[in-house]
């Protein structure tokens, strides 16, 4: 007998092993039985013959494009022709610009198209992690100021436009980001004023003001913002349509992410907080180091979902005569030589409004990824 | 003023802290309730700099309140508190002085996940004692080093085992320069081979002569380390003095009840 031997290594078992590859995991999933190779072909049948509907809809019998006659009014006999078959992407053709801008003067559309670019390019930014400094404030300031130059001119050598001109996909834009840059913060002050244990006046406040925002819907909202609020208003003192519908989105914002904010605040273990009381860090070193770092991490996913909610819920000022991408879009649809010609145009918005926020939930997706590698074993 | 040892012989509740020396904390007639439930019951208690006290008691008996209380993490609602000669009132630049001089390791570690081992560490020393960054990490070098895991520094708590957590904690709370440290039930979260490590390095805290208060069950390390150990029963302080006296004769039923069941427990 030799003294204590290092214990022998347990033998190695292999796994099962499992059939993969596309072959072996369509015949597993697809067709393993009658019934579910029955299913299999009734669904695809139907794909195709969609597929193929949208092909021929869209590519193989659509209009591109219409002369213009020398009245400067479309002849649209083409699109006519073909109703019901084909596509009449001719009215993109001609109506994009107004589409995207509205009645900005024509030639000065430029401008806005500089502020689209300004604004996808801030986003990006905003994005990558890298430029997650205290210089991405600055960038911000900036990049919204040049916005805000470019958008109304008077300077610079830049003619003036009004704001009642502006209109498309900046309005869209501006509402959006301007609406959640600042609900966002204001959230987080009111989900941690409501959570104050201390403070009963502004914990009252902000229940207030979360429940009273939040019962009432959007529109109404946004009705007060433009026909109410300048009655209260003294004589001669005049708030930019804009602006009143810009604060009326804030508010009604805050109040829906103040609430996901809370849930965050409300998940994180308590021994956190305490924690960091032990070591004496103050209220707002303790909130900005240790609480919110953590508690914005896990209510990433509905803090997404409400951000693409609200970045479509901007159309809504529609109703009240804002000129955004969808009310642009309408009107260029009501002109006569277009009427008729809906689908397209609203095909083309959805794919404008679905890029952007296809864009936002595949970058949360990523966040989410990034934030638990760098945390989990 | 010097600090006297505690002498071994002395067998009785100190009501006050002997003469000649100023208490590093002095609980005096607390009393807290949790809405009717009282929870400590005229607890006073007087802890010298340098010693070395150890709560023990059956769950619910408000062991873990009353250390809490000691910085405030609980409030009391009757009594006094005095820590290192600072009254715990509703004043929060006291309580901002007591915090900073007295660290806390928790059962269940509450280290910060989003941060490293490293900022955990310098955290509190560069925001609370605004200490220059390279001179935090420098600190928490040393003292991840003297909790023996100086090679952990850029990982992430949740990569650490359970024991070796609870050491960063201890770092992490050594960073701030603590003059008394508390413990509540440190190693009562961690599996049993991870208890020992956790142990050593109080052990070596204490003969540094750092003024500790801990909540456990460790009887081994009480009878090692403690000055006095205080048994707590149903709010309030039933017996204390020097470990061996307390564990050999006991004096009360309940005290000889919770010694046969730990004993039996191990």
């Amino acid at each position: 007998m030799s003294d204590i031997a290092a214990p022998a290594p347990a033998p190695i078992v292999h796994p099962p092993t499992v059939l993969l590859g596309p072959w072996a995991w369509t015949r597993n999933n697809l067709f393993n039985s009658w019934l579910s190779t029955a299913v299999t072909l009734a669904i695809g049948y139907l794909l195709v013959r969609l597929t193929v509907g949208v092909i021929n809809w869209g590519l193989i019998n659509a209009v591109w494009s219409v002369p213009v006659g020398a009245n400067g009014i479309a002849d649209n006999t083409a699109c006519h022709a073909v109703k019901g078959i084909g596509a009449c992407w001719a009215v993109i053709a001609d109506k994009y610009r107004f589409i995207l801008f509205g009645r900005y003067p024509f030639d000065q559309q430029w401008r806005p198209a500089i502020c689209v670019a300004l604004f996808i390019g801030l986003f990006v930014v905003s994005a990558m992690r890298r430029f997650w400094r205290r210089d991405l404030a600055f960038i911000w300031i900036g990049t919204l100021t040049a916005i805000g130059i470019l958008m109304w001119g008077g300077i610079l050598g830049l003619p003036y436009v009004a704001q009642d001109n502006w209109g498309g996909l900046p309005i869209t834009l501006i509402l959006s980001t301007f609406g959640l840059a600042f609900a966002f913060p204001l959230a987080i002050l009111v989900a941690l004023g409501r959570r104050s244990t201390n403070l009963p006046a502004v914990k009252m406040i902000c229940v207030l003001y979360v429940e009273l925002i939040r019962g009432v819907p959007l529109i109404s909202l946004l009705f007060m913002a433009s026909v109410m609020f300048p009655l209260f208003m003294p004589e001669g003192v005049n708030i930019d349509k804009l602006l009143r519908a810009q604060i009326a989105f804030i508010l009604f914002a805050a109040a829906y992410l103040a609430e996901i904010v809370r849930g965050g605040l409300q998940a994180l273990p308590k021994g956190q907080a305490e924690a960091a009381d032990a070591l004496g860090l103050s209220y707002w070193t303790k909130t900005g180091k240790i609480i919110l770092p953590q508690a914005l991490r896990l209510v990433i996913p509905p803090l997404v979902n409400t951000f693409i909610g609200f970045f479509k819920d901007t159309s809504l000022v529609l109703i009240i005569g804002i000129f955004d991408l969808l009310t642009a879009a309408k009107v260029a649809i009501s002109e006569p030589a277009w009427q008729g010609f809906s689908t397209e145009v609203y095909v083309v918005l959805a794919m404008i409004y679905f890029a952007f926020c296809f864009a936002m939930s595949k970058f949360s997706r990523g966040l989410e990824r990034e934030l638990d590698r760098s945390r989990r074993r | 003023m010097s600090e006297t040892p505690i002498s071994e012989a002395e067998t009785r509740p100190r009501s006050v802290s002997p003469p000649g020396t100023t208490p590093a904390i002095l609980l005096d007639k607390v009393n807290k309730w949790y809405g009717t439930m009282h929870v400590l019951r005229d607890i006073t208690l007087s802890v010298a700099e340098k010693e070395r006290v150890v709560v023990c008691g059956p769950s619910g008996s408000g062991k873990s309140t009353m250390i809490r209380c000691i910085n405030r993490l609980e409030t009391h609602q009757q009594g006094r508190i005095v820590v290192d000669g600072t009254e715990l009132t509703d004043d929060t630049r006291a309580l901002d002085t007591v915090r900073r001089e007295v660290g806390m390791v928790f059962q269940s570690f509450n280290l910060f996940p989003h941060l490293t081992i490293l900022e955990n560490c310098t955290l509190a020393p560069i925001w609370v004692r605004k200490m220059p960054k390279a001179d935090a990490e420098e600190l928490a070098m040393s003292y991840l080093t003297r909790v023996k895991i100086p090679e952990q520094a850029k990982k992430y708590p949740g990569q650490l085992s359970g024991g070796q957590q609870q050491r960063v904690a201890i770092a992490r709370a050594l960073c701030m320069k603590p003059k008394i440290m508390l413990f509540d039930e440190p190693t009562s979260a961690l599996d049993p081979e991870m208890i020992k490590e956790v142990l050593d390095t109080m052990i070596g805290l204490a003969e540094t002569g750092m003024t500790m208060v801990c909540v456990t069950h460790e009887m081994g390390f009480a009878r090692q380390v403690a000055d006095r150990v205080v048994f707590m029963d149903q709010g309030e302080i039933v017996e204390s003095g020097p470990p061996n006296d307390l564990f050999e004769n006991p004096k009360t039923d309940r005290l000889q009840l919770f010694l046969s069941q730990i004993l039996r427990g191990h």
